[in-house]
Parts: C-alpha cells; structure tokens; sequence
C-alpha cells in the first residue's frame, strides 16, 4: 500500500477488513496521521451503530455463566496516571516487542499478532491487548521454557515469568474440542487445580496467557471442558506440566 | 416461572453517559455495575457475533468471551476515545471476525461459490433491523448509501470478509472495495449524526 491507498484503508480497517498484515500496516501509519485517527474514531462508532441495531435476546442463563465467571477472573489494573501504558510492566517498550515477535515467530503460533503498536490500541480490542500482555511474558527476561507433549499428539509449550508472576501456555497441533467443548487451563497448586481460563485453539498454533497470577503453582493443566468452563476439572488432562524450576 | 419481561427485546435503550459510567465503576471491581452494563450491550454483542458466526452455540460462547473480556479489560476504556457501547461492539466484531477467518483457515479458505451462497447480506439484515427503532434508522441510512457501498459495508461487516474476499466475490478491484467501504461508512456517519 502507498499512503494514498493507507488513507482509505480507514473504512476497511474500522469493519476488520484488512488482512493481518495490511492492519499492521495501517496501525503503523495511523501513529503519523492524526487525522485518520480521528476518522477512525468516527467510523468505529458508525460500525457500532450496525452492531446495534442486530440486537438479539440473550437466554438469561448467559447472564448467569458471565456473572459467574467474572468472580473468578482478575481484572487488568488500571493504567498509573502519567504512563498510559500499565505500571505493572513496560510491556510495550520496543525492544520487548521486536524480541516478542522473534518469539513469536519462533514458536510460530497464528492469529496472535504481538507486534503491533500502541498509537493504534485504543482501536483494536481487548482479544489483542491481551496478545501484549502475552508478549511481555514471552519476552521477560527471566522468562523460562518447557515444552511437552500432549496426550492427543500435539506439542505443548510453558513459558513461566516469576518477575511478572504470569505463565502462558503455547499448544500447537492441538485438535479442536469436540463440539461445544473448550480448553481449559489450570494452575496445579501443589495438587489442587486452579481455574486459569479457556481458550479456543486457532489455526497452527495457540498462544493463551493463564489468568491469574503463578502464586504458589509448581505447574499447569489442560482440560476440556462445556463451552463457559468448569470450576474443577472434569475431565482427564490433554496435558499436566510442571513448571520450569527455578534458576 | 419467567420473571415478566425477560423474553422481550431489550431495545434499542440509548447508550448514552450511564454506559460509560457503569464501565468507569466496573474498572474498579464493581460487579452491581458490571450486571447493569451487561443488561445494556450483551444483547448488541450476542445480535453482532451471531449475524456473523451464524452457529448459535459457537456465537454464544464467543459473546460470553467478549463480556467476560469487557470485565477484565475494563480499565482500558477511555472516555475520551469514544463511547462504551463502541468499545464493547468493536471488541465484539474482532472476535467474531477473527473466530470465522481461525475456522475459516481451518477449511482452506472457503470457495467463491460458498461466498456467495452466504451472501443475501443486505435482505437479511434489513428484514431483521426493521422491527426496531435502533434499527430502523440504520435501514433508512442504509438505504442512503448507493448499492455498491452498501453491498460492500454489509459483506465485510455483517459477513466478516476481508475486503479482498469482497472484491473477488462482487469481481471488482482493490482499490475499489476499499474506497467503497470508506465512502459508505462516511455516508452512512453523516446520515447517522455520529461523532466519535
């Protein structure tokens, strides 16, 4: 794309029309334009209003499962006045990103895009913020590796920051779960399981950070589980990993 | 025994500021707020991520993903950039966006014909954005935007195209969809009174 073409990209981006790389692109352009910032912001909310208006119903056993998950999940802390990047680490400072994306490359996982930019990060999503987060993790520089296999044939690799207090867990050749199922992660605090979240594996490879913090876990678990996940395991694990040790 | 009320539509209940400050309060732990805010966008996100994924179960659990999300991230969310209901639908269309093309993938990319067996975009939405308020004035604005844009704006936003798949299935070039998608959208804003 030349900057003509960057210009107009706005409506495609705002509708997630650009494929991957041309959104990089665009989100890297967007940082020297601000006034494609601006019509960003104008179209992202006209988007909103066609969301709008396919409004549905929701089955009200939705609201319960959500109510019921959100107890057992952390919130982001909120941004320290004066850096409006989080304070809790400096996980988009640019020498992380470009090690994160040479990790990411390395274990190759998809539809993670770690690499991006933060003058674009109000417009993007939370599902990407995430991937930040992710990358600080992989590129912490006490970060330390195991890899393992799964039970159903798949590799599956922990990536464990004390300093953070953060573990990820990256699955590749990971089967869809049958059905409505998902993956779920667990933290094994010395036996007893934690819930850590779930995730959907992607195409290739997943990259999935575990809520919550490592505490006093020596490793981590897979499970499937009904779509929501479950507050215990209820299944045998695809995988049981113990933490790298300590160094 | 149903309480009354719980099958009928939430309508089209203006985001207004209540929106914004129930997310300012859900930032800080607040739970009360987050089941308010719930009753506000969750019918917007589950109507959003369903016109795009189309299979209900996979849809709910991926409306499930984003207000979950919408707990944890909620100290994100600056006023100053746009509303709450924005937020929330953007994040909401990414995951359902990037659910399809993850499936999608998974099935090396679905022909030219299997598009356009998915196409009668515009009907669809128009049948079903009829009956409310919201969405009547969506339609009329809809209606503004020549065929072309509208044609492109709802593939790529009700579909979850890209707009490459946009510009092989109407067979026309690059540039072209793009500045469609543009144009529409900036139509579509100025019908709609939006400011950012």
């Amino acid at each position: 794309m030349n900057d003509a073409d960057l210009h107009t990209a706005t409506g495609a981006y705002v509708l997630n029309a650009l494929p991957e790389e041309e959104r990089i692109r665009f989100e890297h352009h967007l940082r020297d334009c601000a006034a494609c910032r601006q019509e960003v912001a104008e179209l992202s909310a006209t988007a909103a209003r066609l969301g709008q208006a396919v409004a549905a119903v929701p089955p009200p056993e939705l609201k319960d499962r959500v109510l019921h998950h959100i107890a057992t999940v952390r919130q982001e802390p909120p941004p320290v006045s004066g850096d409006r990047f989080s304070g809790r680490v400096r996980r988009r400072s640019l020498p992380r990103l470009a090690l994160a994306a040479c990790l990411a490359a390395a274990v190759a996982f998809g539809g993670v895009a770690v690499w991006q930019h933060q003058e674009a990060r109000e417009a993007r999503s939370a599902a990407q913020q995430q991937a930040a987060e992710l990358a600080a993790v992989l590129a912490a520089p006490d970060a330390r590796v195991t890899t393992g296999k799964l039970s159903d044939g798949g590799s599956g690799t922990v990536v464990v920051s004390r300093a953070q207090n953060r573990a990820a867990f990256v699955a590749s050749g990971l089967a869809d779960p049958p059905g409505d199922k998902v993956y779920q992660l667990w933290f094994n605090d010395g036996g007893r399981m934690r819930a850590a979240g779930t995730f959907h594996p992607a195409r290739g490879a997943t990259a999935t950070l575990l809520d919550g913090d490592l505490g006093k876990a020596s490793g981590m678990g897979v499970t499937v589980e009904p779509a929501g996940g479950s507050r215990q395991p209820t299944t045998r694990p695809v995988a049981l990993m113990d933490f790298p040790a300590r160094t | 025994m149903e309480a009354p009320g719980v099958g009928r539509a939430p309508g089209p209940r203006p985001a207004g500021p209540d929106a914004e400050a129930l997310l300012t309060a859900v930032a800080l732990g607040d739970q009360e707020a987050f089941g308010q805010l719930y009753d506000l966008v969750s019918g917007p996100v589950l109507g959003l991520v369903t016109r795009v994924l189309r299979d209900p179960g996979q849809s709910e659990e991926v409306a499930q993903e984003v207000l979950v999300e919408v707990w944890r991230s909620a100290a994100r969310f600056r006023p100053d950039k746009g509303s709450a209901m924005t937020w929330v639908l953007t994040m909401a269309h990414r995951r359902a966006v990037d659910r399809v093309r993850a499936s999608q993938a998974r099935t090396e990319r679905e022909s030219k014909a299997a598009l356009l067996e998915r196409t009668p975009a515009y009907d669809e939405v128009s049948e079903q954005v009829e009956a409310r308020l919201e969405g009547q004035r969506v339609r009329r604005c809809l209606g503004a935007l020549t065929e072309r844009q509208r044609e492109s704006v709802t593939l790529a936003y009700y579909r979850g195209l890209t707009y490459r798949e946009v510009a092989q299935l109407l067979a026309l070039p690059l540039g072209t969809v793009k500045t469609r998608l543009r144009d529409g959208l900036i139509r579509l804003r100025d019908c709609l009174g939006v400011t950012a």
